[in-house]
Order: structure tokens, then C-alpha cells, then sequence
């Protein structure tokens, strides 16, 4: 009982002191919070993202397959060799390429136009928003059953407009190897072109009204406004779209899956269907790590060429 | 450069001119109201054509199974609308499961992410300690690594701990999304120091400091990584498809495109399984539009 009084006059008398030591041992001790700190998602991002990416590397040197535990038997690089011969992994790198070719540009370019035209529209901005960026959020197996279904062969809703305006529809759009790819490419477009549409929105927003409103006085119309405003100052967010874009198509799996399988024949096979058939058909881990660190090579690149770029344009800006 | 080029251009005949600018003005004030006109109505056209295939799809899901497998004249001729394939489908069952494992592991995963992330961005925020630079350049790292790309090593380490055909198969590898915690350290770095020189002062803990300063200012951005983190599960196709093999764990996607085969020419079906899997995601869409809209544009122009 009598411990008590003490105990609080000795904390009050010392309580000045105390403070002052519990922030410089705050200081001391943050080496060790900061850690405490990072451990939970640093554990996950060992375990998950770099742990997977070292072991990725070691097995593609080996012969990892499905059937057995291990690493398997020491392969060297010929899992490397195997796969740069082998006509069907160019024809996916070649497939994944044409897909990138085929979204890229309209995504950039029709996604550019309806963020120009729906910021200068005043009414009913929040209808265009929906309309165009609500696919973006749908699952890729939505979006693949309703195009799928739409691109049935003959009388699919494709096939039906087509009609309509005097086309003879062939055996299908996925069904022939010369459009199957494009056909991923329009569902795609459809489905992606919400994500660049409000990228550029965003940017558009940015630019100060003022600008126009000087260039109009001036005299300038719409489209020199366009042209010399609007274009070299959404310079950035085109470069970033771009890139993202690229990315993104690369790393290509889902629609593929869904729509074709890769097929008909390998005609729509891209890299990742490539790796993960390799990986989970054939059984050959070492094989489908190989072929994943090509991928990734090719997507790390990019990625670092993006850093530079925008490490320029800040450079620049400052 | 170009901008500055822009109004002088044709400003010199107008300051020639005393009188002018106001005839031009108004010129330019109608043109760019037909603009404006115009621009309403081509986005008019395209809007409408961005909306049929999902309201094609909502169509034929309405209606009947035999109606559908004629193809897409009589679909959009039959106006007899039935909730049939919905009803059959929440019978069959299977989409419960599916429902519960999509929600399971995109609200678990969610709320790790926004936890373990959030502290760590703390931590290269306001912390200083050996090794933070290197902490931070794993981050970048991170951001650039696709996780798609890591399928096959991923299923060997969940098979080797036995965690395949398991609702953490399909959380942990989604965990440490390098790009939550850029999006966090942005936000923090922004928040002023003050706030939380007065809670240490008063002898509050890093913990402390954490979780009840810099968090509740944080909710914007807890909200945007809480969404967008959602969507991204429940949408994942690739890593729950290898992963998960038990149809009663499956997620949705997966669900629906492993059964797709055995539906046959029960197209109305399809479709309404297709709209039920987005179903959520379009009320959250609805419900949390700027947030989403706010979110995507922020980690596309920073990631």
C-alpha cells in the first residue's frame, strides 16, 4: 500500500527526465522498429515474389519435372537451347508480339479521342465514364463468354451484323486461324481501353482551362488547340500508356485461355499459354522456368526502359 | 514549346486590328459549341456501342436456353424475359461455392495487403535505418516483376508445403504487391510530420504512431488499395486456375471456365453465370465509382 505513493511521486518527479529518453531511445531504437515494420511483408515478399524468382532461375538450369521432388538433374543451358530452337516458342513470342501489335494502338489512340471528347462535353460525363470504363473492372472469364458468344460462328451477334451490312460471314472469327488473334484483340480493346481512357482523363484535367480559354481569344480553333495544347502536354501520360500497355500485353494469358485455348491449331498460343502448357501438360518445370525467364527478361526491360524515360522527363521538368 | 507557339500564332493579325477580337471571340464561342454538340454525339454513338455487349449478354441471359441457341436474330426478337437460368444456376449450387471462395480470399487477401503494406510503407517513410535504401529498391524491384510470369515456381513452392487446393494458395502469392506499398509511402510522405512529433513527444510508441496518426489520415488510400486489391483477386484467372483443383474451393472465374465445356448449347446460362461472376464488382463499381476511377489513375501513373 504505501509502495503506491511512492511509485507515483518517483514517476512524476522523473516524468520530465523519462520523456526525453524515451525519444531519444525511440531514435536508438528505430534500426530495430523500422525492421519490426517491414518483416510481415517483407516475409510475404521473399516467400512470394523474389524467393519464386531465384528458384525460377536455378530450375531453369535443371531438367524440374511435375513427377519427381527436387531440382532434378543439372541441365546446363540446355533448357535454354531447347527453347530457342523450337519453332512453336517463336511462334508464341510471335503471337504475343501480334497481339501487342494489334491492342496497342487503337487502346492509345481511341482511348485519346474519347477522353478529348468527353472532357469537353459539360453534360452526362459520369454516362461516358460508365460506358467505357465499367468492362475494365469485369473478370477476363466475363468478358470471354460474352465475346466468345458473340463470335459464335453464323449466328453469333457478330455474324448477324455482318449481315447487316453485307458481309459474308466465313466459318467465324476465332474458328479461322487468319482472325482468331484478332478477334482476341477486339474483346480486348473492349475490355482494356477504360484503364488509358481515365489515365488520360486524369492528365486532360491537369491542364489549366485558362490555356484554351487564352488560345481562343486568340483565335486559335479547336483543333489547333488540340494539336498545340492539349497533344504536347499529355506527352507523358501518352508515354506511360504506351508502356503500360506493353506490359500488359506481354504478360497475355487469360483471354487466349478462354477463347481459344491457343488455338485453332497454335495459331493464337502466346508465351504465358507456352510456359504454363510446357509447365502443367508436359510436366517440364525446368523447361517452362526457361521459358518464363525469357519472358520476364523481355518485361523487366521494358520496365527499366519506362524508369529511364520518366528519370529523363523529370530531369527535364527540373 | 509548341504551347507558347500556339496563340501567338494567330495573334498578330488580331492585335493589328483594333476591333476584331470580339467578332473572333464569338466566332470561336459558337464553333466551340458545335464542337461541344459534336463531340456529344459521336460519344454518343460509340457509348452505345462500348454498352451492347454486356446488355447483349444481359439480354440472352433473360432469355430462354432453347431461344438463345438460335442465334442472335431471335434473341433480340423474343422480348419474353425469364430469371430461369439464374434460378437453375443458384440451384445447381456450384456458384455459391464459388461465391463464398472468390469473397474469401479477395477480402483476406484485401486486408493483408492494406496491413503488411501500410506498415512497411511506414517504415521507409518516417524511419530511419540501415538498409532502407535497399528496402526501397526492393520495392521498385517488386513493382517490375509480373507475378504472372512466376506461376510455375509458385505452384511448386505451394506444393511442396502442401498448401495447394487451399484458399491461402490463392491468398498468399497476391500478398506482397510491391506497388500497395508505393502507393502508401507516396501518400505518407505527404502527410506533415507535426501531427506525429506531438504523439511521440507525449511518449507514444512507433506502433503507436502508426496505427493511430498516421492510419486515420490515411483512409482515402486505404479505401483505393482495399478496392483495388479486391478486384484484382476476384478477378485473377491464372494463379487459382493451377492452384485450385477441388471445384468446391474454386473462385469464380475459375468455376465458370472450367464448367463452360459441359454447358453445351445452354448459351442463357453461360451468359448469366458470366454477368453473376461481375455481379459484385459492378455494385462495388456503383457504389465506390471516384474511389476506383481515383485509385486506377493513381497506381497507373505512379506504377
Amino acid at each position: 500500500m504505501t509502495a503506491a505513493p511512492a511509485l507515483t511521486r518517483r514517476s512524476q518527479a522523473a516524468a520530465p527526465k523519462a520523456r526525453r529518453s524515451i525519444g531519444s531511445a525511440l531514435a536508438r531504437g528505430e534500426g530495430r522498429g523500422a525492421w519490426l515494420f517491414l518483416a510481415p511483408f517483407g516475409l510475404f515478399y521473399i516467400a512470394f515474389l523474389l524467393g519464386p524468382a531465384v528458384w525460377m532461375l536455378i530450375s531453369s538450369f535443371f531438367n524440374t519435372s511435375t513427377v519427381r521432388t527436387g531440382l532434378g538433374s543439372f541441365a546446363g543451358f540446355s533448357n535454354y537451347a531447347e527453347m530457342l530452337t523450337r519453332a512453336d516458342f517463336w511462334s508464341a513470342m510471335w503471337h504475343t508480339l501480334q497481339f501487342t501489335l494489334y491492342t496497342v494502338p487503337p487502346l492509345v489512340i481511341i482511348a485519346f479521342v474519347f477522353a478529348i471528347l468527353t472532357n469537353r462535353v459539360r453534360r452526362g460525363q459520369w454516362f461516358f465514364r460508365l460506358a467505357f470504363f465499367l468492362p475494365y473492372i469485369l473478370p477476363s472469364a466475363t468478358i470471354s463468354l460474352i465475346w466468345l458468344f458473340i463470335f459464335t460462328p453464323g449466328s453469333g451477334l457478330w455474324a448477324t451484323a455482318q449481315g447487316w451490312v453485307g458481309i459474308t460471314a466465313g466459318s467465324g472469327v476465332l474458328a479461322d486461324p487468319k482472325t482468331a488473334m484478332i478477334g482476341i484483340a477486339i474483346a480486348t480493346v473492349w475490355w482494356t481501353l477504360g484503364f488509358n481512357f481515365v489515365l488520360y482523363l486524369a492528365g486532360l484535367q491537369e491542364i489549366p482551362r485558362e490555356l484554351y480559354e487564352a488560345a481562343a481569344v486568340d483565335g486559335a480553333s479547336n483543333w489547333e488547340q488540340i494539336r498545340y495544347i492539349t497533344l504536347p502536354l499529355l506527352n507523358r501520360t501518352t508515354t506511360l500508356v504506351i508502356l503500360l500497355q506493353i506490359i500488359a500485353s506481354l504478360k497475355i494469358f487469360d483471354q487466349v485461355y478462354l477463347m481459344t485455348s491457343g488455338g485453332p491449331g497454335i495459331s493464337t498460343q502466346v508465351a504465358l499459354g507456352l510456359v504454363t502448357n510446357t509447365g502443367f501438360t508436359d510436366n517440364r518445370l525446368g523447361a517452362a522456368s526457361a521459358a518464363s525467364v525469357l519472358l520476364l527478361i523481355v518485361i523487366v526491360a521494358i520496365a527499366v526502359i519506362r524508369q529511364l524515360i520518366e528519370r529523363a522527363a523529370e530531369r527535364k521538368a527540373a | 514549346m509548341a504551347i507558347t507557339d500556339a496563340p501567338r500564332r494567330p495573334k498578330s493579325p488580331i492585335s493589328g486590328a483594333a476591333p476584331a477580337p470580339r467578332p473572333t471571340g464569338a466566332r470561336v464561342g459558337t464553333s466551340g459549341k458545335t464542337f461541344g454538340i459534336v463531340s456529344a454525339i459521336v460519344l454518343t454513338v460509340f457509348a452505345i456501342i462500348w454498352l451492347i455487349p454486356s446488355l447483349f449478354a444481359l439480354k440472352t441471359s433473360l432469355s430462354d436456353n432453347g431461344v438463345a441457341a438460335l442465334g442472335a436474330p431471335e434473341i433480340l426478337k423474343n422480348w419474353n424475359p425469364t430469371l430461369h437460368s439464374y434460378a437453375s444456376l443458384f440451384q445447381a449450387g456450384d456458384i455459391w461455392n464459388w461465391y463464398l471462395a472468390s469473397g474469401i480470399t479477395s477480402v483476406i487477401t484485401a486486408a493483408l495487403t492494406v496491413l503488411f503494406a501500410s506498415m512497411a510503407a511506414f517504415a521507409l517513410s518516417r524511419l530511419k535505418f540501415r538498409g532502407s535504401n535497399l528496402a526501397l529498391l526492393a520495392i521498385l524491384f517488386g513493382i517490375m516483376i509480373p507475378t504472372q510470369v512466376l506461376i510455375i515456381p509458385i505452384f511448386q513452392e505451394l506444393g511442396a508445403v502442401n498448401l495447394l487446393n487451399t484458399y491461402w494458395s490463392v491468398i498468399f502469392p497476391q500478398v506482397p504487391a510491391a506497388i500497395a506499398v508505393f502507393i502508401f509511402k507516396q501518400f505518407f510522405d505527404g502527410i506533415p510530420r507535426e501531427l506525429e512529433e506531438a504523439a511521440r513527444i507525449d511518449g507514444a510508441g512507433l506502433w503507436k504512431v502508426y496505427w493511430s496518426v498516421i492510419m486515420p489520415l490515411s483512409r482515402p488510400v486505404v479505401a483505393a488499395v482495399v478496392i483495388l486489391t479486391f478486384v484484382g483477386v476476384w478477378n485473377n484467372l491464372l494463379l487459382p486456375l493451377f492452384v485450385l483443383s477441388n471445384p468446391n474451393l474454386m473462385t469464380i472465374p475459375v468455376g465458370l471456365a472450367t464448367v463452360q465445356g459441359s454447358f453445351g448449347q445452354r448459351y442463357a446460362d453461360i451468359q448469366a453465370g458470366a454477368l453473376l461472376a461481375a455481379l459484385p464488382l459492378i455494385i462495388l463499381y456503383l457504389a465506390f465509382q471516384r474511389q476506383i476511377v481515383e485509385g486506377v489513375t493513381g497506381s497507373g501513373l505512379k506504377g
